[in-house]
């Protein structure tokens, strides 16, 4: 490992549609390690690049950024990466990729990362599309001017690639080859006199004795500090000098922000004449072209809802029939272990426990991996961005970032994968909203739960046959507006944030880069099985043993029973025998979840979820339908002694729980209880992957602990006002 | 000193200055929306309350409402 980690680090840099991603995924073949950077959700990627005969670098994916001035935590990273400041390690060297179609704008960025001395090389990428652009680049006056080797490349079609590994091996055995110092040098004395004032209170670990990087942090000091900002691990004293120098500055009636910028772009703006030809463009583009339709207030709305409803579709029904497979190949694989081992506790663990619990994990991966694909798709084509721009006026009626339509509408397959969209959204406040409010979307596991109780509730062929078809359109509705207002208010409150003016920068429409989406959607699912996969695991162990501890033998009246049928069955089988032998089996289960830990629990509960009209077997249920919502109906098969592999169409389950009582002998299952019991199942969050995997994405068990209890305390208010409500009208 | 929302959709204008909060102004100018620098409306969605605007080939979208912070005056 030591020997290792001593490649050389190069970081790559780039505006957030300049291609970085794909360029990386050339680079490095697609092998990456994922982890954060510490204290922050922001995600830290790095893989290896063979440099030919001179060896091996390591590769650090920077996030995309126009400017390494940063307004939030997460924009304060780039600088601290790019810049290697404590605690982050410094790079040997960095790579810049420009989009060669907008390089104006992205040299920008160029310019910023030169003044901080390090040794830099710039990739001018989609040098394919300047012919189609009408655009022609010099790239050897290009180079003159910024005294830093340009390579032009293709992130696409990789034309370019060897010869950026060539000149990154050439910059790194000769670093100040690519250290020309910085390109715009203020000349104003007063301007100079503030900047080396900030220069001054940069803390030596950051400057490491070199003047052009303490300028340079100085300048990005000028450009990011102000009063209140959010940002950390700035020194006091460098943020009291930078807003003194601002202030000095506007007494003089000066803008220090704006004439750094304006000196920079001045700077670009005097010279790209030189490196940049633009032939007379003839008619549209084709980015306005395809706008025309795409963001067309009523025919670009209705694409995009077509667009919504394949996605929606895919999540639904394309990977249903995959989770199928998944489903029962693990349940082959249970019952396969079943016979090869003796029965007992440990065959139970290995296969209630572990085997359901990997096979629990797994499930989730056809979605996650067919939502990670549009998404990657709508990123590399450039959609993304026209999503917000089609959804801004929606979305912000309730508070929520326009890319926040894409996670929420994924909510009604499955939350998890539509927590993990929410990295698509670059503001940590906006993933943090959306992840708090989306779990409350009517998910794809509360159908059987709700089949199960509205059949409870309204026998088919009885009353209005309508009835079902409302009452489950109903919950649909009452989870999205719920969702909503949670998100409303939320965002007015525990997760008030500044409002943030939009700025979308609208990219031209690319030819995505397969291989590099499809390395993102394996990294995340990755992400998912490591991290999220292992709080799975275990808390579906944990809940296999609240239900099977403490061990208690089935009473001595069924155990008699049980050995009577058995007798009778070895000696003349026949279907009544086997038949109640089944029903004395299923007694026995019963007893024994009846007395496990669970069963205790729901007994210790039940003055707790009795003001919901909710008897102690459905706080048993409430416990199993942890592990999943789908449970639910499992464990209360078990709890009323109907057969194993019930579901929610069993009509001996229905009956069963249609023929429950309380002990003085009123029905359990009113129609009042039964949407009770679905009004609790819609708000509270009756699921540990959602908790995995908010855990996961918050880095902190405070943001799946608060979802917890909100939605816990939203479930049990919402439930009582509708039951006791229920009561005093009348119903019951 | 015109405001931007003046501006015909397909019309060009010159950039004057940038109102608002520190923030605000900083990201536009670091977009290139520097003070003397020429811009072209591409399209408004009057619904969405939205303006597009092209500088130096690249293309922002602000608010109806934040362009208003953004003075400019006709070519």
């Amino acid at each position: 490992m030591t020997v290792a980690t001593a490649a050389p680090l190069v970081a790559l840099a780039g505006n957030p549609n300049a291609g970085k991603s794909a360029l990386f995924n050339r680079l490095t073949g697609g092998n990456a390690r994922v982890a954060n950077y510490p204290g922050l959700t922001v995600e830290r990627e790095e893989g290896r690049v063979r440099l030919g005969a001179a060896g091996e670098v390591r590769l650090l994916d920077v996030p995309g950024t126009y400017s390494l001035a940063a307004r939030s935590e997460d924009e304060r990273i780039a600088l601290f990466a790019v810049a290697g400041l404590p605690p982050l390690e410094a790079p040997d060297a960095v790579l810049v990729v420009l989009d060669a179609t907008q390089l104006a704008r992205h040299l920008y960025l160029a310019l910023q990362v030169i003044e901080l001395d390090a040794p830099v090389v710039v990739a001018v990428n989609l040098v394919d599309t300047l012919a189609k652009e009408g655009l022609e680049i010099d790239r050897a006056a290009l180079e003159r001017d910024l005294g830093v080797p340009v390579v032009f490349v293709s992130a696409l079609t990789g034309a370019g690639v060897q010869d950026l590994r060539a000149t990154l091996a050439r910059v790194l055995a000769n670093p100040d080859s690519a250290r020309p110092g910085p390109r715009w040098v203020p000349q104003d004395p007063r301007l100079l006199g503030w900047i080396d004032e900030v220069g001054s209170a940069v803390p030596a670990d950051w400057h490491r004795s070199n003047d052009r990087r303490r300028r340079a942090l100085a300048l990005w000091a000028l450009l990011s500090l102000e009063e209140g900002d959010e940002l950390t691990h700035v020194p006091e004293s460098l943020r009291r000098a930078a807003l003194a120098a601002t202030d000095a500055a506007k007494s003089a009636l000066r803008n220090l922000d704006e004439e750094i910028v304006r000196g920079r772009y001045a700077w670009i703006d005097e010279r790209e004449g030189r490196f940049v030809r633009a032939k007379s463009r003839t008619g549209l583009s084709a980015t306005d072209r395809a706008d025309r339709f795409l963001l067309h207030p009523a025919l670009g709305f209705a694409l995009f809802v077509g667009l919504m409803a394949v996605v929606f579709q895919s999540l639904f029904a394309w990977a249903d029939p995959v989770i199928g497979w998944i489903e029962l190949a693990f349940a082959w694989l249970g019952d396969s272990v079943r016979t090869l081992l003796p029965e007992g506790l440990l065959t139970d663990l290995a296969v209630d426990g572990v085997i359901a619990g990997v096979g629990g994990v797994l499930v989730f991966l056809p979605q996650i991996l067919l939502l990670f694909f549009f998404i990657g798709l709508m990123e590399d084509t450039g959609y993304m961005a026209r999503v917000a721009f089609i959804m801004d006026r929606l979305m912000r009626i309730v508070g929520l970032h326009g890319r926040a339509f894409v996670p929420m509408l994924s909510a009604y397959a499955c939350a998890v994968p539509a927590i993990l969209g929410t990295r698509t959204m670059e503001r940590q406040r906006d993933r943090f909203l959306t992840m708090m409010s989306l779990p409350l979307m009517t998910c794809s596991a509360r159908l059987p739960v709700y089949g199960l109780l509205i059949a409870a509730f309204a026998a088919p062929g009885e009353g209005n046959p309508m009835t079902q078809g409302l009452l489950l359109t109903g919950m649909y509705l009452f989870g999205t507006f719920m969702a909503l207002a949670a998100a409303a208010v939320l965002g007015r409150t525990v997760l008030k944030g500044k409002r943030m003016p939009l700025l979308l920068q609208m990219p031209p429409y690319r030819r995505p880069h397969l291989a590099s989406i499809w390395r993102r959607m394996t990294t995340r699912t990755g992400i998912f099985v490591k991290q999220a996969g292992s709080v799975i695991l275990v808390c579906s162990v944990l809940i296999w043993a609240l239900l099977t501890f403490p061990r208690s033998p089935p009473s001595d009246t069924t155990a008699a029973a049980i050995k009577v049928a058995q007798a009778e069955q070895a000696e003349r089988p026949s279907p009544e025998t086997e038949a109640r032998l089944a029903d004395l089996e299923s007694e026995a289960a019963g007893e024994q979840l009846r007395k496990s830990y669970a069963g205790r629990f729901g007994q210790v509960i039940e003055p707790a979820i009795a003001p919901l009209g909710f008897d102690w077997k459905i706080g048993v249920g409430l416990v199993g339908a942890f592990a999943a919502r789908e449970v639910f109906v499992s464990t209360m098969a078990v709890v009323y002694n109907v057969e194993a592999a019930a579901d929610e169409t069993n009509v001996t389950l229905r009956e069963r729980i249609r023929d429950a009582r309380w002990p003085d002998g009123r029905a359990v299952f009113t129609p009042l209880v039964c949407l009770s019991l679905m009004v609790f199942f819609a708000l509270a969050c009756q699921c540990m992957s959602t908790l995995a995997v908010v855990k996961r994405e918050t880095n902190s068990w405070r943001w799946p602990a608060f979802l917890f209890a909100y939605n816990g305390a939203l479930a049990w208010v919402c439930s009582f006002a509708v039951f006791q409500g229920g009561k005093l009208l009348g119903f019951d | 000193m015109t405001l931007l929302r003046d501006i015909a959709s397909g019309d060009s204008c010159r950039l004057l200055e940038i109102g608002g909060e520190a923030g605000f102004r900083r990201r536009l100018l670091e977009l290139g929306l520097v003070p003397g620098t020429h811009l072209r409306v591409v399209r408004r969605v009057p619904v969405g309350g939205l303006v597009e605007l092209e500088v130096r080939r690249c293309r922002v979208t602000l608010r109806t409402s934040e362009a208003d912070q953004v003075h400019v005056e006709k070519d």
